[in-house]
């Protein structure tokens, strides 16, 4: 879809909820409205399993700049990644069919969930097989919970944006590219369901000096992670179901981890073995890459939790304001610490913040919407977000993450430096969660003003 | 009596078992145990140890040949060409401004480099090299790295002993102690008020 078309779905729907206010610029009680079904001839739809509107449009779209875009002969296929429309979302729940996702290995796994068995083994008194029938008289949980990739909003995704964009025959090249998007799309919220880690573990009996976990999945590269045993104990989940049905296929059908709060990479996919050990088995996705290169030549690794997040989803840079006067502006906040406590929007580039309303009730470790009712005055300003979680942690801006991320290092290297090597250095840097800027100029374009600067 | 003796121990006994049962024993018995094909075809992520390597073993030699047939189409002829990920070189790069992170010049475990390639590599048909091959590509982009001998021989006792350049590269050194703290990484992006 064109989201800079003023006639876009979310620009009708907030007209309509500022009737009562009288400002909304285009009249809607006529006659076509209220005879709005087009009485086109079609064929009968198949009810039995329900889609969307054809007048919908609102797509993932695919990271741009990857391997598969340029290896020739390599169809696109089911590979890389897929990417969330944060700008077109309301609420708080991302639907399954939009979910972010990232595909391992050559193609999306086909698994016939009669045949799928979890294992399991290692340091446990009772190895274990499961089959799904199984899985499911177990005690199940239901949990609303953000997954959020590593390496969402690193200025890698930035750069590969506008290299993809720069590449005439990228498969992936379409109008609607958008940093909301294509920088910020590796992050969804689903309810997920199944039966927590610890259960299973219980059930095998963890030996006493076991410390780790290595989950292992059924994809077609066998994609596995390290995780502590204690967070295995406390709140993960072996999911089968994803916002009330049967986890996707993009997803990890039928049987996924999920690891609330934590890099997106730990939550493996297609979920087939869980072997208890007794410390990290240094596999590639944390060691070659998710690791934090910093510019004194030394990398962090074996970090994890995702760190306080907001963004302005509405306006962002996949939308055009139509004239001067009210918009709600809405977006999501969220982190891997606990429940977001409070979110604050500037209208004025950071000069002053205010409260934004958060929608009720607030999930720890998922997104919470938050709105604040802003008249545009037409003149060009900066809107921002930023979120502070239950435990007092603050969402930095960029200046403030690159000395917070140079602190670390000894000696220590100077935010500006940090930046720099950001933007120059052939690296990803992982758990980015800079304050958002989005630039509203006069004729109601919206741009990035973080990124490109 | 003796017989009387016998069975005033046996209640004791039972209660003595069944509390450390209590203790360890499932709580649902739901699932089986695993046959042993199952273990031996599942249990195959290699961590440092090596303890789930299988027997087998190549040269650079033998990796040169399997390279060229299975992934130069990919990662180019030396492995520094791509357009997948380079392999090769830039070693001692990693603490400049213009660090190039390759196989040999960043990771820190040879058996990081066995397991990926035996489970994910190559791409379209991964896991389908042999235990051999796996240790002949192995040895074979560890010997391009400068990191072996073209001669030398990998196996499953051979692999545990390269020393990866950067094995000292990452910190905290001691992962596994993250484990029984709590406190999950990172802390360092999140903004603390003044005074809090």
């Amino acid at each position: 879809m064109n989201s800079r078309n003023p006639n876009r779905r979310g620009f009708l729907k907030r007209s309509a909820a500022l009737a009562g206010l009288a400002v909304g610029a285009i009249p809607f009680t006529n006659a076509e409205t209220l005879r709005a079904d087009t009485g086109e001839a079609r064929p009968p739809k198949d009810l039995s399993y329900g889609e969307r509107s054809r007048f919908e449009t609102s797509v993932r779209t695919i990271t741009l700049g990857g391997p598969r875009d340029i290896i020739p002969g390599l169809p696109p296929g089911e590979m890389g990644q897929r990417l969330t429309p944060l700008q077109d979302s309301v609420g708080i729940i991302t639907p399954s069919s939009l979910h972010f996702m990232t595909g391992r290995g050559s193609r999306l796994p086909d698994i016939d969930p009669r045949e799928h068995r979890l294992m399991l083994h290692g340091m446990v008194d009772r190895p274990l097989v499961f089959s799904m029938d199984e899985l499911k008289r177990l005690p199940s949980v239901s949990r609303i919970h953000f997954i959020e990739c590593a390496g969402n909003s690193g200025m890698s995704h930035y750069k590969a944006m506008v290299k993809g964009l720069e590449v005439a025959n990228s498969t992936a090249l379409t109008k609607s590219t958008y940093v909301i998007q294509q920088v910020h799309g590796r992050v969804s919220t689903s309810e997920w369901a199944g039966v927590l880690l610890s259960v299973l573990l219980k059930e095998a009996g963890v030996q006493k000096n076991a410390s780790w976990l290595v989950a292992e999945g059924g994809d077609a590269n066998r994609h596995s992670k390290s995780i502590p045993l204690e967070k295995g104990m406390d709140d993960v989940l072996v999911a089968y179901s994803q916002n009330g049905e049967a986890v996707r296929p993009e997803q990890g059908y039928p049987l996924r981890l999920v690891v609330p709060g934590w890099e997106g990479v730990s939550n493996v996919k297609y979920l087939r073995s869980i072997k208890v050990v007794d410390k990290p088995y240094y596999l590639k996705v944390e060691t070659a890459n998710y690791t934090n290169l910093t510019p004194d030549g030394k990398a962090s690794w074996y970090e994890f939790q995702v760190g306080p997040k907001s963004l302005i989803t509405y306006p962002s840079d996949a939308h055009q304001l139509p004239g001067r006067g009210m918009y709600e502006i809405a977006g999501l906040a969220w982190s891997g610490r606990g429940a977001i406590s409070k979110v604050e929007v500037s209208t004025n580039g950071g000069r002053t913040w205010k409260d934004a309303q958060l929608q009720q009730p607030v999930f720890r470790k998922a997104f919470t919407r938050f709105r604040l009712a802003w008249n545009w005055d037409g003149e060009e300003t900066l809107i921002q977000s930023r979120c502070t979680n239950e435990y007092g942690d603050i969402q930095p801006t960029m200046r403030e993450l690159g000395k917070l991320w140079g602190d670390r290092t000894q000696p220590p290297v100077a935010g500006s430096d940090v930046e720099n090597f950001w933007k120059t250095a052939p690296i990803y840097e992982f758990f980015s969660n800079p304050i958002q800027p989005w630039r509203v100029a006069r004729d109601g374009s919206v741009q990035d003003a973080l990124y490109k600067s | 009596m003796r017989f009387t003796r016998a069975s005033f121990l046996v209640p004791v006994m039972a209660l003595v078992t069944s509390g450390a049962a209590v203790a360890q024993s499932p709580t649902y018995k739901v699932g089986r145990p695993p046959t042993e094909s199952e273990l031996r075809a599942w249990d195959n992520v290699v961590g440092t140890d090596g303890k789930e390597l299988p027997p087998g073993s190549g040269t650079a030699k033998d990796g040169a040949k399997v390279f060229a047939a299975k992934c130069s189409f990919c990662h180019g002829a030396n492995a520094t060409e791509g357009p997948a990920p380079r392999l090769v070189g830039g070693v001692d790069s990693i603490s400049t401004r213009a660090p190039v992170l390759t196989l040999g010049s960043y990771w820190p475990f040879a058996t990081t480099v066995w397991d990926y390639i035996n489970r994910s590599m190559p791409q379209d048909a991964e896991g389908s090299l042999t235990p051999d091959q796996v240790y002949a590509v192995t040895a074979f982009l560890l010997f391009k790295n400068g990191i072996i001998k073209e001669s030398d021989v990998l196996d499953a006792k051979t692999l545990l002993k390269v020393q990866m350049p950067n094995r000292s590269g990452f910190f905290p050194p001691k992962p596994e102690a993250t484990a029984k703290n709590g406190n999950w990484k990172p802390n360092w992006n999140q903004a603390k008020p003044a005074g809090r």
